[in-house]
């Protein structure tokens, strides 16, 4: 019989650097500073993790936080592919660790100078031949080089079909707006975004204007998972993963999905709804908050309909109702999210998601019970669903 | 000075022949050599019957466009701008993603359909591109 991950792990802890646009320190520092606040919410000592996760995009090595915190002995140390993708591929490996014994007390992160260093933004270069980047050579050559360009031609795509307007993107836009003026940490925090703000903002690639995409941000975030049980003896209240998958489907590209027959939906995010849904028991009607990952504001639309919280086009109508906000049917990203508080790669996306079952979130709703959490849109991605204890 | 260039694709084993049939003149399909279906873009295996084998057809380079996006922002040295990027659904059933030309980026729409060509840059490149097709091209399915 598989082990099931379902409450077996639990997030117990929680750690971010400041959030900015020039740290002025490394990647490393980054790092550090965040999982010792993590720690330190969980009243956790270093020498008692034993599991290090990040992501291959991330310039920290495993054993350099080791290194530079005390840790002692590491049973498990991975870096998970595929940028934002690989967000909650994290907690998965984390949850596999502890439920096997592979490791008990797993801290992952991620930790950029994303706007002062290397900008995600800024695009690709070829300078190692790899099989990704002969795959990034078919869109280079064109000009095709930043994230927004490969989603706004998914985008373009769904908004066509569906009759999705720029009103309907701008209202994802200044939903999680509103929700960063009540956090301190956000980016956008006193910064409201009005129809004409976002209207009048440069176009980037059409149909996405500059308030359709994320932060570019200097930051670290780190997360502990360990057993549920340990977990109810430490710090804070336990955020228990109910269920949690990575998910890739047939002919996926990293963010050029462009050859399947249907452009209009997202079969990975479709994947991994239907493994968390089976695996922790629960359906979209269960589901009282989200975090669904919003690099960019279509990509937060599409997903509505691959969690099935709406049927095929009708995330359109869902949004437009307000039901993102607070007295929504489904808040999304209190924080603010990747366009509002910051871009740490969704890793902050699944924080808040743990403070929306602490209930500590800045834009706590009532009486929430479960809440999902998505990975990267358009790459290899997962999605998580976090429960009460 | 001379205009900065396009960045050029960093070719491998199993994307240099189709560049090098783009500077003969030639939009190339790769096709299995076992089982006949086309693919783009190129793979070293066919991912419907597993062969190592293959050869290639000539595209008749004409298409539809299924999607696009015209972009702005940022800007990149070697690249006109607002640059008008399609994704095309080729006649012969697959699909390419290359820059539309000689089309204002108010025009282009779903649907239209277009023609390609071999454009060749200031510094000898070549790259199949498309244009709006110049003959009645209908669009039916
Ligand atoms: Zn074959």
């Amino acid at each position: 019989m598989p082990i099931s991950l379902k409450n077996e792990a639990a997030i117990a802890g929680i750690g971010s650097t400041e959030f900015s646009k020039n740290s002025g320190v490394s990647e490393l520092s980054l790092a550090c500073q965040a999982i010792n606040h993590c720690l330190n919410d969980a009243g956790l000592a270093p020498s008692e993790v034993d599991g290090l996760v990040t992501y291959t995009l991330d310039s920290t090595d495993e054993i350099e936080v080791a290194r530079a915190m005390g840790m002692g002995d590491l049973t498990l140390f991975a870096k998970i592919n595929y940028g934002g993708g690989a967000a909650v591929g994290l907690i998965q490996q984390a949850a596999m660790a502890v439920a096997t014994g592979a490791a008990k007390n797993v801290v992952v992160w991620r930790a950029m100078n994303g706007r002062s260093g290397k900008r995600m933004g800024q695009g690709v270069s070829g300078d190692i031949l790899s099989s990704d980047i002969i795959h990034w050579s078919w869109y280079m050559a064109y000009g095709m080089l930043t994230p927004v360009s490969w989603v706004a031609m998914i985008a373009n795509a769904y908004m066509h079909k569906y009759g999705v307007t720029v009103e309907h993107l701008a209202e994802v836009a200044m939903a999680q707006r509103d929700f960063a003026l009540n956090n301190p940490a956000a980016a956008g925090y006193g910064k409201p975004l009005t129809l004409d703000g976002y209207m009048n903002a440069r176009m980037v690639c059409e149909p996405l204007r500059l308030y359709d995409c994320c932060q570019e941000t200097d930051g670290g975030c780190a997360l502990l998972i360990t057993s549920t049980e340990r977990a109810r003896d430490l710090k804070q209240k336990p955020a228990v993963i109910r269920g949690v998958t990575q998910a890739s489907s047939r002919g996926q590209e990293q963010m050029t999905s462009f050859y399947r027959d249907d452009l209009q939906s997202l079969p990975e995010m479709e994947l991994a709804a239907r493994r968390v849904y089976k695996m922790s028991g629960l359906g979209p009607q269960d589901i009282d908050a989200t975090c669904l990952y919003d690099a960019f504001t279509p990509e937060v639309i599409m997903q509505l309909e691959s969690f099935s919280f709406c049927g095929r086009g009708e995330a359109k109508d869902f949004v437009a109702d307000g039901n993102l906000r607070r007295d929504g049917q489904l808040p999304n990203n209190t924080h603010g999210g990747l366009l509002s508080e910051a871009y740490i790669h969704g890793v902050n996306n699944i924080a808040e998601g743990a403070r929306l079952i602490r209930g500590s979130s800045c834009n706590q709703p009532e009486g929430v019970e479960h809440v999902l959490i998505s990975s990267g849109v358009g790459v290899p991605t997962g999605a998580l669903i976090l429960g009460r204890d | 000075m001379a205009k900065p260039s396009r960045m050029k694709p960093p070719m491998g084993h199993d994307n240099g022949w189709w560049w090098q049939q783009a500077a003969d003149g030639k939009l190339a399909i790769q096709r299995c050599a076992s089982c006949q279906t086309l693919r783009h873009p190129p793979r070293p295996m066919c991912s419907e019957c597993r062969s190592m084998d293959w050869d290639f057809i000539e595209s008749c380079g004409r298409g539809t466009v299924t999607s696009y996006t015209v972009l702005h922002h940022p800007q990149f040295p070697g690249y006109d701008y607002p640059l008008i990027i399609v994704l095309v659904d080729l006649e012969e059933g697959t699909r390419l993603t290359a820059q539309l030309q000689d089309c204002d980026s108010e025009d282009v729409e779903f649907g239209m359909a277009v023609e390609s060509y071999i454009h060749q840059d200031a510094d000898g490149f070549k790259i199949p591109m498309f244009r709006p097709a110049t003959e009645g091209a209908d669009n039916a399915n």
